[in-house]
């Protein structure tokens, strides 16, 4: 009967090529529209690290005065140096790592070589194996490396095509700060997005070119900041301070927790480190921390860009526009083969069946809607893609939407074809066959 | 035309004349939104800064080997000295933020030194003597620095205090409403005496309210160029890149090994078009929003009327046949349509006003303003016009003859 009704509808949308092109063209464009933008939501709210992100967890302490006008209630981002050292100190949990970020001039360890600009993280050893970062050669650092202040680097796959052709560079030395530096590995491209350990430099773009151990990076002669740093206060030269300096904040910290009971104890030990760091008058606010997990942490900064959000809601306002001006096409269609209904009736075909039929052809509708609307979602991204803003690379078609454009085509195919095909099934056998 | 014969004849189709109606009012409310965004985004590119735009370029010098204080303060002289040398520069200076760049100084403000006195965030601009006429800054009010004013860096980090300072005439009318601002004092490190206030000058990026863009001070300090960058205004607009060139070769000629280059040269115009590229991304983003949504509604009202006139063939036939003329049928399809569209706009209007009241609550925008609706009005008024043109001629064209016909 299927196949039936499926020829039927064939021959009916046949008829009428134009009405049933429009109603097509109507649904393509709100599928393509749609899609688009989910595709774009779905790859900014990605998950950076599957498989790693339910381990990882964010501490924030605050160590804010107790009235400072205009603050927010939640403690700030990243942690003070005293507060940052002190953490890493605190040695409970499996891994952590504890990094900022800046740029730094680096040239060859040659004589004359130009210098150029690279952006860095320094941070500890655990950072690579915490977040997974593949090596092509070499490895990370060591703890020992950490508590000698070596100086030792680790570049990007891109640094090192730049510097040394793409070559196994372990062992070789560069010069960064005026300091001689040796690489210990060579990470593969590693960019995870949203880039979560580090949102101060925005959630979507580039990752860094090397990475330096934190504690020799601090040692370095260097004008070029500490990251962004946060300042309270009355402060006349802001921006230009000592990066221990106890009113700012600069470092983000990680850690890693296995189980939910690590969690737990780690809470606790903040909640202590707070209260002891209150009581020595350090902290003048009640002890006030925030553990988060990776995912937590993202929803908690919002990072999906607002306009994003609003295209988003745009797009299927398109698309709903698209559905009623479907729906009304649908009614004309339908009602334009009220005399064939009727014969069809009046032959003893019943309203259900007349009803399936003509759901039949709007699923048909949908289909072709859903098939005409993937170009134009392709066409969406590659326009998305083109505009210059930092999360336009990761908008790129995925096999997964394919199945979700149809499923949604041929879903708001068969909503704007119910009351039609309704209506449809209502006509009076009788009245339409004397008209014939 | 007999409105009351049109509408009799729609009442027959009342559902489908209510989908028309709903799909107009769904795209003009949508359109009168997205219209409105467009035309803050533009709004918003265009905001003047206050400073000589199309003339100035900057440079960002990167030092590799710290020296002493007063080492970089006589480089920054030297270098200073050099830019200026250079055929087409009218002036040159250091300035510890630049408009559009990334970094952003600022400091909370008030008028009275109590720590609970309400305070602002308000950008700090630092620079020398010469840095308002680099810039083109004007002074509305009061006086600029004088040369005894001037501090240097180390003064300023050792805790300087009681620096005079310049205000734009937007954070003058913000503390000081009417009233003159020179003379008075604000707290934003130490006590600060008002010398002057500037007619313009705003944030290097939107930091806060959007009423703040335009709240900045100047302070008087002699900073070295590790501290900020150089900003150069050239005689003629046309001669920036030759004028950046020149001063990366000047630059370059003289001084310790530092980094110097052509990336961190830029014309203030570049870092504009850059600062605004993502409002210019949504704005094209909407338009093509605005347009997809017209063609939709135009392909609804081209299907529904061509059914009308197909369902209608007979008695447009009969109508002929009695008497009407070709443009009698052409204007009551016209017609017809612009009933339809008046009610849709209608809704639409309503519907506009919800969307707004929404977008308000969620996205932080401003009200929709009045003269959006007519604007909309009119776009969905033309749409509906030419959409219907086609299947309106071919009614037109339907001959009497039909009417002798039977089905």
């Amino acid at each position: 009967m299927f196949a039936y009704y499926l020829d039927l509808a064939w021959r009916s949308l046949k008829r009428t090529p134009i009405l049933a092109g429009l109603m097509v063209l109507a649904i393509a464009l709100g599928i393509g529209a749609s899609i688009t933008m989910l595709t774009v939501l779905r790859n900014l709210s990605g998950n950076p690290l599957p498989g790693r992100s339910e381990v990882l967890f964010h501490p924030q302490v605050d160590p804010r005065p107790a009235d400072l006008p205009g603050a927010k209630e939640e403690p700030p981002d990243d942690l003070t140096y005293l507060d940052a050292v002190n953490l890493y100190q605190l040695g409970i949990a499996p891994r952590r790592a504890v990094m900022s970020s800046n740029w730094l001039p680096v040239r060859k360890d040659a004589p004359d070589s130009p210098l150029a600009m690279f952006s860095d993280r320094a941070t500890t050893a655990d950072f690579f194996a915490m977040f997974g970062v593949p090596f092509v050669y070499g490895s990370a650092w060591s703890a020992q490396d950490d508590a000698n202040h070596a100086q030792v680097v680790v570049l990007s796959r891109a640094m090192n095509q730049k510097l040394f052709g793409g070559e196994n560079s372990v062992g070789k030395t560069l010069v960064i700060a005026t300091k001689t530096f040796r690489v210990a590995g060579v990470v593969d491209d590693w960019n995870p997005q949203p880039h979560f350990y580090d949102l101060n430099g925005g959630a979507y773009g580039k990752g860094e070119q090397m990475y330096l151990p934190f504690f020799t990076w601090l040692d370095l002669p260097q004008d070029y900041g500490y990251g962004p740093m946060q300042c309270w206060g009355n402060d006349p030269n802001a921006g230009t301070h000592d990066p221990k300096a106890k009113q700012c904040t600069w470092a983000q910290f990680w850690v890693q927790l296995d189980t939910p009971a690590q969690v737990a104890d780690y809470r606790a030990a903040l909640n202590q480190y707070s209260a002891q760091q209150h009581q020595l008058g350090r902290y003048q606010r009640a002890p006030d921390v925030r553990l988060r997990g990776l995912l937590d942490w993202l929803d908690a900064k919002h990072v999906i860009p607002v306009t994003v959000r609003m295209q988003t809601w745009i797009a299927f306002g398109v698309l709903l526009i698209c559905l009623v001006n479907t729906v009304g096409l649908m009614v004309a269609k339908f009602l334009r083969k009220s005399g064939e209904i009727g014969v069809r009736r009046a032959l003893g075909a019943s309203r259900r069946a007349v009803f399936t039929q003509c759901l039949v052809e709007a699923g048909v509708i949908g289909v072709a809607g859903g098939l005409l609307g993937l170009p134009l979602a392709w066409l969406g991204l590659w326009m998305v893609r083109q505009q210059p803003v930092s999360f336009a690379a990761s908008a790129h078609f995925e096999p997964s939407m394919l199945g979700a454009a149809l499923a949604l085509a041929v879903l708001s195919a068969l909503a704007a074809g119910v009351w039609p095909a309704l209506r449809a099934s209502s006509v009076a056998p009788a009245l339409q066959v004397k008209s014939l | 035309m007999h409105f009351r014969h049109i509408l009799s004849a729609l009442g027959r189709h009342r559902i489908a004349v209510g989908l028309l109606v709903l799909e107009i009012a769904f795209s003009c409310a949508v359109v009168c939104n997205a219209l409105f965004l467009i035309g803050s985004r533009l709004e918003r590119m265009q905001r003047p800064t206050g400073v000589d735009e199309a003339h100035l370029v900057e440079m960002f010098i990167g030092s590799v080997t710290r020296g002493s204080a007063d080492a970089v303060m006589a480089q920054t002289r030297t270098d200073l000295a050099a830019l200026r040398a250079i055929p087409g520069v009218a002036n040159a200076s250091v300035v510890n933020q630049t408009l559009f760049g990334n970094s952003l100084n600022a400091s909370g403000v008030s008028l009275s030194d109590e720590a609970k006195a309400p305070s602002i965030p308000v950008t700090q601009y630092m620079g020398d003597a010469q840095l308002a006429d680099t810039l083109g800054l004007k002074l509305v009010d009061g006086q600029w620095f004088k040369p005894d004013e001037f501090i240097t860096e180390e003064q300023l980090e050792s805790g300087h205090s009681g620096l005079p300072v310049i205000i734009t005439k937007a954070l003058a009318d913000h503390f000081f409403p009417g009233q003159s601002a020179v003379g008075k004092t604000i707290h934003a490190f130490g006590t600060n005496r008002v010398v002057g206030v500037l007619d313009r000058l705003v944030q290097p990026h939107d930091s806060g309210p959007a009423e703040y863009y335009g709240y900045a001070m100047l302070f008087p300090v002699n900073l070295p160029y590790t501290e900020g960058a150089y900003v150069i205004r050239v005689r003629d607009a046309a001669q920036r890149a030759a004028v950046l060139q020149g001063a990366l070769r000047a630059l370059k000629a003289d001084g310790p090994l530092r980094l110097i280059s052509p990336k961190y040269a830029f014309t203030l115009e570049s870092q504009r078009d850059k600062y605004y590229r993502n409002d210019r991304a949504m704005a094209w983003m909407l338009v093509g929003v605005c347009l997809l949504l017209l063609v939709v509604t135009a392909v609804g009202i081209v299907g529904l009327t061509s059914f009308w006139v197909a369902q209608r063939r007979r008695q447009i036939g009969i109508r002929r046949a009695i008497g009407a003329t070709r443009g009698d049928i052409l204007r009551y399809f016209q017609t017809e349509n612009f009933l339809i569209a008046t009610l849709g706009i209608a809704l639409g209007m309503v519907l506009a006003f919800g969307l707004n009241l929404l977008l308000m609550r969620h996205y932080e925008l401003g009200r929709l303003p009045g003269y959006y609706f007519p604007v909309g009005a009119i776009v969905l008024w033309l749409l509906g016009q030419l959409a219907v043109l086609g299947p309106a001629l071919r009614a037109a064209a339907v001959p009497p003859v039909v009417a002798t016909r039977s089905v």
